[in-house]
């Protein structure tokens, strides 16, 4: 006797309500995503260079401000709209390359330590472990300190040295669980291979973990980026969101009162964050059914 | 005399108490013996509460767990020493039925996944049309058909469906051996025939044995040929199953049976009873015969040494009790008396510290 | 399906009085009827079995009886009267009072619910106090243990850990919760289901004791037809959200009128004899759409055409026998009015 006859995925997506924390969080990080591909298009984005615009003029709204620069420009001659138009991509990249590199290892490790335990699980836990005790930022300072003139790429890799430990044990505790489930007794029984179980009846039901898993790395990775940027040690040449900030800090803009400088590319990162965490815990909610919860009568 | 299809020597399986774990060893099995012979094919019970050791056993015989001690073989060979394509063979002789039917389904597949499986490991079609038709053979033989159930994802089954469907998958393979862990014990009380009935006709149609695992005698009484019981990983009783569970000899059998609710209000379970309390049954028994702190039948003997099995009846009826060594020994409870009298001390005190037994 | 006959008597004596209950399930595509407008009564110091397979809503019956029924369920219609208040129409607070003290639940899988990281005493100590209020406090020991020996434990289990105890004894903790403020009525569902024969037995004992010393009415919801003949002084028999006999249980084994109970009591396994297994499909119709006429007329055996479009109504059979089956439809009663419902 049937009640439905949706697959899971199809079950979990016609929820009455459709996961409006999902649907909000995907529509603030498409509108950033428009932001950066449609924006090149309508504006233009030379005006982030240095020296091309009048200095320190405030957004368009305010007394003095032109909409020929709508949100203003710096002390450098770079336009706001075009910094936020270039530096949000920026952004978004370094998280996502950061994030998918370090959940890569982590599925990697994960699986092998959950799967095969004894000693390699010993070794591979403990060096997580101890990754994670490091105090990242700190570490990441020193060396971007030292290896200057990054790219966006550069910047992301150093991230994802901080970006697997996460990963890997979220990953083992969900090998661990799955491996004494019915289906994959019956996968062994079965005569499947050891790839064959992890990839064909494990990882389908890890996907919904995987994914908020993994937007929350991004939106870690991000911030991490962004705070290195925002001391200094970043990309130079390309203006991500964090330099910007940078170098309104070291403009002295709060004192200037030039809001517009660092306020935008805050409004942006913003957007970001609360964008990632709704799709975080939207996905959490279908992984998880028990977490929708439906109204008491 | 051919070899038997499954023997099982002396096996034993202590868990912890090793040098990387801490806290106290259980042991699972004790020195367990078992030979099936596989043809004509038979129908074998272990039976047993929880803590009897019966899911170590099956996990063991499918594979899953090695024994600390002693050996298992299966067709003349050494289970433990199998790999590559002889374990691949192995896995296709040797099917199991769990007792959970929804938990052994992957959720994210639809039901058809397990077929797909081993359909395609064993390559046992050459095309789609083949692996249909094997199929469609499997499922008829439990009462199912293709097109009612394949496409379906398991939270849409029945327990029952689900669990006839898995018998199925075993059944696709022609194992020689299926180990059916309590399978019907999560199925409800008046849906299990169905599933006992296909034991049976695999049984007598395909000539396939089982190794039927469970804690309820009722259900082993009307399907099973022979029975091992186990107490806390020995065995206490085993042999033919209507002789045993008719005519018990052992003093836990005794109780098992008689702990039995009669579906009729005239015949009540009898006088009261009483566990003794934790302590008392972990103190119990470094050596000697684990049933001795609740056995009523007690003596100074028992607690010597692990009673061996003893024959107290014909066709291989054997029971491991002190009671009776001698054969000369009058039997405390002629067979056909038993039931009615009052195998323990009826007890007028709740306090449990104070339970004699 | 609606009783016909004399229930006002009964129900002037009745502790708890089931009048036409219906509860439904949300579901995408319909309502799911889990509970068909059930009448069925409970009298005081009376142990009620309510038997049927998975999914005929016995458990929905119980949850509903004390408005735990969680949304996407909800009660559509009918009565729950407790000691003659209505449940059904109770605010939360009036609600909050009765519950522990005039209704207590067993739930199914009580045992393992308990909480791990609290003793026995603070656990036991924690329902009574919230039940009854901070008054309850002086003495609360004492009760306690006394709660514990009722159900046959040592004053030990006083200070255990959930994880010390055996299944046995953390399914009698939790009798001793239910029974902490000597309620009239107890609902225990499926109280013995994972454990084994014997401890079975014992936890049924204990509860035969308990009710014998305090005096208690109970619901007791299962499966198991051997072990409600052991338990309980009346059975009702539910089939897919109706109720479809209702007898004193010497009278339900010796004589079952309505198919289903005899099907049911004829594939109970016997360990006296071997018979040959007596076969039967599960549920086989669609719980959004019951058929019209009986609701078991796709599995009886003796189904015949009336039964396709009549639903046979609960009458009394035999005297305090209840059954709902054309078959007995032209036998005729002392007290049956004009039979309802029929064409």
């Amino acid at each position: 006797m049937a009640l439905t006859t949706a697959s899971p995925l199809g079950k979990a997506l016609d929820t009455p309500r459709l996961n409006s924390k999902l649907l909000i969080g995907l529509g603030l990080i498409t509108f950033i995503l428009l932001l950066s591909f449609l924006g090149p298009v309508v504006w233009d984005v030379r005006l982030a260079r240095a020296a091309s615009t009048p200095l320190n003029l405030p957004p368009a709204w305010v007394v003095g401000g032109t909409w020929a620069h709508p949100l203003g420009t710096e002390s450098m001659g770079r336009d706001m709209l075009s910094l936020v138009i270039t530096g949000a991509p920026a952004s978004l990249r370094v998280g996502f390359i950061a994030a998918g590199i370090g959940m890569l290892v982590g599925i990697l490790l994960g699986f092998t330590a959950g799967f095969l335990g004894g000693w390699i699980d010993a070794v591979i836990r403990t060096v997580a472990d101890a990754v994670l005790t490091i105090p990242a930022l700190a570490v990441l300072i020193v060396i971007a300190a030292f290896v200057r003139a990054l790219t966006v790429e550069h910047m992301a890799l150093l991230l994802a040295l901080f970006a697997w430990p996460g990963p890997t044990r979220l990953i083992r505790a969900q090998v661990l669980t799955l491996r004494e489930r019915g289906y994959v007794r019956m996968a062994r029984l079965s005569g499947a291979s050891t790839g064959s179980i992890m990839f064909k009846e494990m990882m389908p039901n890890l996907l919904p973990y995987l994914a908020a898993s993994l937007v929350g790395n991004v939106s870690a990775a991000i911030l991490a980026a962004t705070s290195l940027e925002a001391l200094g040690l970043g990309p130079a040449r390309i203006p991500t969101l964090g330099m910007t900030i940078f170098h309104a800090i070291r403009g002295a803009a709060i004192l200037r009162d030039m809001w517009w400088w660092w306020g935008f590319p805050i409004i942006v990162l913003v957007i970001i964050f609360i964008g990632l965490f709704l799709v975080a815990i939207g996905l959490d909610e279908i992984a998880n059914p028990r977490l929708r919860k439906a109204k008491p009568a | 005399m051919t070899q038997p299809l499954l023997e099982i020597r002396n096996a034993t399986k202590v868990f912890g108490g090793g040098f990387l774990h801490k806290g106290e060893k259980t042991v699972a099995l004790d020195n367990f013996n078992l030979t099936i012979s596989g043809s004509p094919a038979t129908i074998t019970t272990i039976a047993g509460e929880s803590g009897s050791g019966k899911t170590t056993l099956a996990n063991a015989v499918l594979g899953f767990l090695s024994p600390t001690s002693g050996q298992i073989f299966f067709k003349g060979r050494d289970v433990s020493t199998l790999r590559g394509q002889q374990l691949l063979e192995y896995r296709r002789d040797v099917q199991a039925i769990f007792q959970d039917p929804y938990e052994v389904y992957n959720p994210f597949y639809r039901v058809k996944h397990i077929f797909d499986l081993v359909i395609g490991r064993f390559r046992l079609a050459r095309n789609r049309q083949a692996a249909r038709d094997l199929i469609e053979e499997a499922l008829k033989v439990v009462g199912l058909r293709g097109e009612e159930v394949l496409e379906k994802f398991p939270h849409q089954l029945s327990g029952g469906q689900r669990q006839r469907m898995m018998v199925a998958r075993a059944y696709l393979l022609k194992p020689s051996l299926i180990v059916a862990d309590e399978p019907v014990s999560m199925i409800d009380a008046s849906l299990r025939a169905m599933i006992l009935h296909i034991m049976l006709k695999l049984r007598n149609e395909q000539g396939i044995s089982f190794l039927y695992i469970t804690h309820d005698l009722s259900t082993a009484y009307q399907i099973s040929d022979e029975i091992y019981i186990l107490y806390q990983g020995a065995t206490a009783e085993k042999g033919d199953t209507r002789q045993v569970i008719e005519n018990p000899h052992h003093p836990y059998v005794q109780l098992l049976i008689n702990s039995i609710p009669v579906p009729d209000p005239q015949q009540p379970w009898g006088s009261r009873i009483e566990l003794p309390s934790e302590e008392e049954l972990r103190t119990h028994t470094a050596s000697g015969c684990r049933f001795y702190p609740r056995c009523s039948h007690r003596m100074d003997g028992c607690l010597t040494a692990q009673p061996p099995l003893y024959t107290v009846g014909e066709g291989g009826h054997e029971a491991a009790c002190y009671l009776y060594e001698s054969k000369s020994m009058t039997l405390p409870h002629p067979a056909s008396e038993f039931r009615e009298q009052a195998v323990l001390r009826p007890s007028s005190q709740f306090d449990i510290r104070k339970a004699k037994l | 399906m609606t009783m016909v006959i004399t229930r006002d008597t009964l129900a002037s004596t009745a502790l708890l009085d089931v009048r036409g209950l219906r509860v439904h399930y949300d579901t995408p595509s319909g309502d799911v009827i889990a509970v068909n407008g059930v009448d069925f009564q409970v009298r005081p110091g009376e142990t009620v079995g309510l038997v049927g397979e998975s999914g005929c809503g016995k458990t929905t019956l119980a949850m509903a009886i004390l408005r735990l029924v969680q949304p996407p369920g909800r009660i559509v219609d009918g009565e729950v009267l407790l000691e003659g208040t209505d449940v059904v129409r109770l605010s939360e607070g009036r609600l909050r009072e009765l519950r522990w003290r005039k209704l207590a639940l067993i739930p199914q899988g009580a045992m393992n619910s308990l909480n791990p990281v609290m003793r026995i005493k603070d656990q036991i100590g924690d329902a009574i106090l919230t039940h009854e209020g901070r008054q309850a406090k002086p003495g609360l020991r004492e009760r306690i243990i006394k709660l514990l020996s009722l159900v046959g434990l040592p004053s030990r289990v006083y200070t255990m850990y959930p994880h010390e105890l055996s299944g046995g004894m953390k399914q009698r903790v939790c009798i001793a919760m239910a029974i902490a403020l000597n309620p009239p009525l107890i609902i225990a569902d499926e109280p013995t289901s994972a454990l084994d024969v014997v401890v079975q037995r014992l936890v049924g004992q204990t509860l035969l004791e308990v009710k014998k010393s305090l005096g208690m009415a109970m619901i007791l919801i299962g499966h198991d037809m051997g072990l409600q003949a052991q338990l309980v002084d009346r059975l009702a028999i539910m089939y897919a959200g109706n109720i479809v006999e209702n007898a004193p249980v010497n009278s339900a084994f010796a004589e079952p009128l309505h198919p289903y109970t005899q099907l049911l009591i004829a594939s109970i396994p016997s360990i006296k004899e071997r018979k040959p297994l007596r076969l039967t499909e599960g549920l086989t119709h669609d719980l959004r759409r019951p058929p019209p006429g009986c609701v078991f007329q796709f599995r009886c055996p003796q189904v015949m055409e009336r039964c396709r479009t009549v639903v046979p109504p609960l009458r009394e059979l035999k005297p305090n026998h209840f059954a709902a089956c054309h078959l007995y439809h032209d036998l005729r009663m002392p007290n049956d009015a004009a039979p309802a419902g029929n064409s």
